[in-house]
């Protein structure tokens, strides 16, 4: 390898980002032991095993690269990159930039850009690909397939449905995600866990504390429908004595961690209803909740709670089995 | 020889990625548990093997899993690193360009101090220096905080060190750009930032405290390894492995 400097201090901060069920029976349980009392939802989280599927928040933060990168052009112009990889040539350059103009190449069209291409040359892409999709995957945040295409592919976007099909394979078998492609209009993706959560897994792992919160709203929204005024959210959380109103001493601005932060992952949806004054919204699931999170689970774990059979809510269980995978877009059931 | 990845093999890695860092004894107990979830062979000394197969995975993606030892402790951990060079992780960084020169001086701090630590004040005070834009004193202080709990560095009564995770990702790096300063381990051959010194000025072998505390473990009288003058410093006690410490 030639000369690092400081990108060879490639951060690997992969920030945990599961949705832990002993999370949330820690801070929970301090609650629920004063407010056993009330609220619709018991969210007494006892020693539920973790089923929901998880997403490790997997990425690479080029933490002094870039510093590195300004460094090494000071000290030489050359690039030294191993491979001979073409500069991004600046007829393209102005094509790069929106995503309208990539059309997906035919696979004749695929076919010739590979036979132009040495093996080594398409792994390197691949694999630089996959190190793009971690560290955007870590601000949770869809990886949009133009941004993929101008900051990464550039190129070699004449062979771009090989590389995602190598990425995803890689994906896979090395690190057992799943790449999915969550909105197939603005093409963009995220990645999933594929792998069942475990109990003990926590032993190692530290947990994040926004998850637990994050899984008490997912299952509010989800009893109640699919679709909640934030009213409902607000006064159940407030119950547990998290106060949006307040700094909450584990969540900071418990407001903007559920309006802005789980919106922006796509955790949660935060929509205004109409024709309300004051202004009034209402959640419901985001997209990467529909995907990560599992109906059928959130339902068993009622059940426990209640003790009741989780067939008993016919029309939730009806949702949560309604697809192999049950995880479908939810749309909003009757309220 | 590396086998095929199994789901254990994954578990295990997507521990790692979400760890960072885990001592022997956790990546012991995580493999056990990632080979049993999947029911796969478990053997206690094949740990090795079984990130070597992963490693040779991980490797087209320039990343990997490696063992070092904890300054401190003289644990031994194993951190996921990443190796990479190219522009696409260039672009995800989480500090700013003057946070990551502030963090290149407080390094550079670092290899020049003898004792391997950076006080806050000489921390500070190289912010007069920076090329890029200037920290302000309590921005300074927010940044080194964020580096203690990213475990980039470890903070004890003001002075600032390398957290054993920095060391691992960075010895290939340090080694080549600190060649002439770069202190390294007369025991175990790694680099070594807090470390005890050969008094003997024609002499200078450095030690890291867990391997001094190792190799002088029992005799009367420590005598350096290479020139054979009395060992000035103090031996510390060999450390017991302990399951809490993470680094």
């Amino acid at each position: 390898m030639s000369v690092h400097c400081f990108h060879m201090l490639l951060v690997t901060s992969w920030s945990p980002v599961y949705i832990s069920s002993s999370l949330p029976s820690v801070w929970l349980l301090a609650y629920l032991i004063t407010t056993t009392r009330l609220f619709l939802f018991p969210l007494l989280l006892l020693d539920l095993h973790t089923w929901l599927v998880l997403l490790p928040s997997c990425s690479v933060s080029g933490h002094l690269q870039r510093v590195a990168m300004t460094q090494r052009r000071r000290l030489s112009n050359t690039q030294n990159s191993p491979q001979s990889r073409q500069q991004p040539g600046t007829l393209m350059a102005q094509e790069e930039d929106d995503d309208s103009t990539f059309t997906q190449p035919s696979t004749s069209q695929v076919q010739r850009g590979l036979e132009k291409l040495t093996p080594a040359q398409v792994e390197q892409k691949t694999a630089e690909v996959v190190q793009y999709f971690l560290v955007k995957d870590q601000k949770k945040i869809p990886i949009r397939r133009a941004d993929l295409v101008k900051h990464v592919v550039k190129d070699y976007r004449n062979i771009y449905p090989e590389i995602i099909k190598r990425a995803e394979r890689t994906f896979d078998q090395v690190f057992g995600l799943k790449l999915v492609e969550i909105d197939t209009k603005s093409h963009s993706y995220i990645l999933i866990n594929k792998m069942e959560p475990v109990v003990g897994a926590s032993i190692i792992n530290p947990t994040n504390p926004k998850m637990g919160l994050l899984f008490v709203i997912l299952s509010i929204i989800f009893m109640k429908g699919g679709l909640v005024r934030e009213n409902l959210i607000w006064s159940t959380l407030k119950k547990l004595r998290v106060d949006p109103g307040e700094k909450h001493e584990e969540f900071g601005d418990v407001r903007k961690v559920v309006t802005d932060e789980f919106v922006r992952q796509r955790y949660l949806e935060y929509v205004r209803i109409p024709h309300t004054e004051p202004v009034e919204h209402e959640f419901r699931w985001g997209q990467r909740a529909d995907k990560e999170v599992s109906k059928a689970k959130i339902l068993e774990f009622m059940g426990q709670l209640h003790e009741q059979d989780p067939q008993s809510w016919s029309q939730q269980y009806r949702e949560a089995h309604s697809t192999p995978s049950s995880s479908q877009a939810s749309t909003s059931s009757q309220r | 020889m590396s086998r095929q990845m199994g789901d254990s093999h994954r578990r295990f890695l997507q521990t790692m990625m979400v760890s960072g860092i885990v001592d022997e004894q956790e990546a012991r107990t995580l493999y056990k548990h990632c080979c049993e979830t999947h029911n796969t062979q478990c053997a206690p000394d094949k740990l090795d093997d079984f990130i070597d197969t992963i490693n040779s995975k991980l490797q087209p993606m320039f990343m990997q899993i490696r063992k070092g030892m904890s300054e401190d402790s003289g644990q031994q951990y194993y951190a996921l690193v990443n190796m990479s060079e190219t522009e696409v992780t260039r672009m995800s960084s989480d500090y700013a360009d003057n946070e990551l020169e502030l963090f290149r001086k407080t390094i550079e701090l670092i290899m020049g101090a003898e004792n391997g630590k950076a006080s806050s004040t000489d921390i500070l005070n190289s912010v007069d220096s920076m090329t890029t834009k200037k920290m302000k004193k309590s921005e300074t202080e927010h940044l080194l905080n964020r580096l203690v709990h990213d475990k980039w560095l470890c903070e004890k009564r003001g002075e600032y060190t390398l957290s054993t995770r920095c060391i691992i990702e960075m010895e290939p790096y340090i080694r080549e750009m600190y060649q002439d300063q770069v202190k390294v381990c007369h025991i175990c051959h790694n680099i070594a930032f807090q470390c005890q010194i050969c008094e003997n000025p024609t002499c200078g072998i450095k030690i890291h405290n867990p391997c001094v505390a190792r190799y002088f473990q029992g005799r009367a009288e420590p005598r350096c390894p290479a020139c054979d003058d009395f060992w000035p410093h103090e031996i510390p006690e060999v450390r017991r492995p302990q399951s809490q410490s993470r680094r």
